[in-house]
């Protein structure tokens, strides 16, 4: 089994796995096999676009948490420029699961704070697996707040399992630190554009995603709980956690459809990860456009139409 | 188990499980010392353990209706009622839980919301039913808040909310999950008229509703003994991998820690309350 691939990938991996086999023997031999490579390539991209015009919400989840994901910073080398990482939340700590600071997108002045997971175990444990701190949250606020009085929009990239639960981070007061960044980013007088880049999960993703326009990847997910937990409380079993995720809707298109977000970026065949700077340019450009737009509404009534979309959430009958 | 009850051949013994049931209403038992109360005295008592100060579980309808003066108590937003648009099913089907929800509480979601007076003063108030889907918040919950908020900005007056709740409903999916941003920004606007907004912690307070209204209060309170927190406790301990410390996410422990402004016996909270909210409105001592 390649684990370069999810186990619903495994018949991609079996073609291209004959494809490198084909390509090895074709080196040092004389038979061309040149078309039968190009055949299979094609079988293989075929193969893959029809996977992929079909994921349940379950391997969808699979894709936003995928070893290979991009990353935040991944994100921030390939869009911005000139960015100066700003560290701590000036009371406790810096926590490096949330990584912050200002830089230029197209030349413009930017704030961007995001969470931030790690590759290799040293790196995971470092950036405790994306999973913030109070001080994590209280480090992004103050940027926020930063933003706000320097007149930098704040984008934001969310990729989080959720907030840490931990003693030291009850201690902390991990509840109040998410409160009040919801509080905050609700009146924020700067234009703030929300990304869902991997994992949204829960109140941890929240905490820096409140805002004036709100983005998702194609496959990255958005909930109120994993789909492990809510199957553990719901189904009483986390082996239920495919039937929690189709229930949920966690997934950009059904989430767009239930107009709960304003914009999906679409992803390179595969996902995300197959193609970096593929993904990487769509970003950009999405996040270019969004700014414009924002940048052309004046700062009061953004932050009205930030109230009342805010208010629109919910369905109730009365 | 004791000689005699050695001696009884096994039918006739009665274990302790069933002997618990004693005649619905007239005797309850505290939760936490296991003492056997009279009802009444209970209610005399405001629902606090006369023995050992246990400040039991308690409906939201009946907090408001002691909380508030008896006069002049008008509900907010009663007529919102939840619906399923997700058509979400898990053991059960949520539109299920509902109605069996509503069955057992009389109540058509998880918060009551009600303008009145309070030793005069002139509030609004709201309450989280715990014993609907454990008070979970969903669009019913948040939208009942924001009305509550509403009534305050129109009529610039305090708010006071009692949280009790296990956290987003689950059931609402993402809905609920902007649930918590939806009542936060309602603060917001609150702080900007300057009008007061307290917070009472009751138990147990968990997840979305402590990660965003109920830890928003310009004055924190919580209940003694209460279970107030981000994470559950379980959720912790499977993360930590350690028996976590006596008394963790209780008040005592927030007040402790900074999250909490002060604890006060419920059968002190009018006099409490009314005293903080006449300060903070320049109004004569109630």
């Amino acid at each position: 089994m390649n684990l370069n691939f999810l186990d619903f990938e495994q018949p991609i991996a079996e073609l291209e796995a004959k494809i490198e086999e084909l390509r090895y023997v074709g080196s040092d031999n004389e038979i061309n096999i040149g078309d039968e490579i190009t055949r299979l390539k094609s079988k293989s991209h075929d193969l893959t676009k029809s996977i992929f015009s079909n994921l349940k919400a379950a391997q969808i989840a699979q894709l936003s948490r995928h070893p290979q994901r991009p990353y935040f910073m991944d994100y921030v080398e390939r869009i911005f420029t000139d960015f100066e990482e700003l560290h701590g939340d000036r009371a406790f700590a810096d926590d490096a699961a949330l990584v912050g600071g200002m830089a230029r997108l197209d030349g413009r002045p930017v704030m961007i704070i995001g969470q931030q997971k790690g590759r290799d175990t040293k790196e995971k444990i470092k950036r405790n697996f994306g999973m913030p701190r109070p001080e994590g949250y209280r480090k992004a606020l103050r940027l926020m707040k930063m933003a706000e009085r320097f007149k930098l929009p704040v984008l934001t990239f969310i990729d989080t399992p959720g907030a840490y639960p931990g003693v030291g981070a009850e201690e902390r007061g991990q509840s109040e630190a998410i409160a009040r960044n919801l509080l905050e980013m609700s009146e924020l007088k700067t234009p703030i554009i929300n990304t869902v880049i991997g994992e949204g999960g829960s109140g941890g993703a929240l905490a820096i995603g409140v805002g004036d326009r709100l983005m998702m990847l194609e496959y990255s997910t958005y909930s109120v709980i994993s789909p492990e937990g809510c199957a553990t409380i719901l189904w009483r079993s986390a082996d239920k956690a495919p039937e929690a995720a189709e229930a949920m809707g966690l997934t950009a298109p059904r989430l767009k459809e239930l107009q709960l977000i304003d914009e999906i970026i679409p992803e390179p065949l595969g996902g995300a990860h197959r193609d970096l700077d593929a993904i990487a340019s769509s970003l950009k450009h999405a996040l270019i456009q969004s700014l414009d737009n924002l940048t052309s509404t004046s700062i009061d009534k953004l932050l009205d139409q930030r109230y009342e979309h805010l208010m629109a959430y919910g369905n109730y009958a009365e | 188990m004791n000689w005699f009850t050695k001696l009884l051949p096994e039918r006739i013994r009665i274990d302790g499980e069933s002997r618990k049931s004693v005649p619905e209403g007239l005797w309850t038992k505290c939760s936490a010392c296991g003492a056997v109360l009279y009802r009444a005295e209970m209610e005399r008592n405001l629902d606090v353990c006369p023995k050992c100060d246990q400040h039991a579980r308690v409906g939201a309808r009946w907090r408001l209706e002691r909380f508030l003066d008896e006069e002049g108590r008008v509900e907010i937003g009663e007529n919102i009622q939840p619906v399923d648009i997700l058509k979400f099913k898990d053991l059960k089907k949520y539109k299920d839980r509902i109605t069996q929800a509503q069955k057992a509480t009389a109540e058509n979601d998880a918060l009551i919301a009600m303008q009145g007076t309070l030793k005069g003063l002139p509030v609004v108030a709201c309450a989280f039913e715990f014993k609907f889907m454990g008070g979970s918040m969903g669009s019913v919950v948040g939208e009942r808040f924001v009305r509550a908020v509403n009534v305050c900005l129109k009529e610039n007056l305090p708010l006071v909310c009692y949280s009790a709740s296990g956290g987003a409903r689950m059931q609402e999916a993402l809905f609920s999950l902007m649930q918590m941003a939806k009542t936060s920004a309602a603060l917001a606007k609150m702080r900007k008229q300057s009008l007061p907004f307290i917070s009472i912690l009751t138990d147990p307070t968990m997840g979305g509703v402590s990660a965003s209204l109920a830890m928003l209060g310009d004055i924190n309170i919580a209940e003694p003994n209460a279970l107030i927190g981000f994470a559950g406790p379980r959720v912790i301990e499977q993360t930590v991998r350690e028996v976590l410390p006596d008394g963790f996410q209780r008040s005592e422990f927030l007040l402790e820690h900074g999250a909490v402004d002060m604890i006060v016996d419920r059968r002190d909270m009018r006099d409490k309350v009314a005293n903080l909210l006449s300060i903070m409105m320049h109004k004569p001592a109630a």
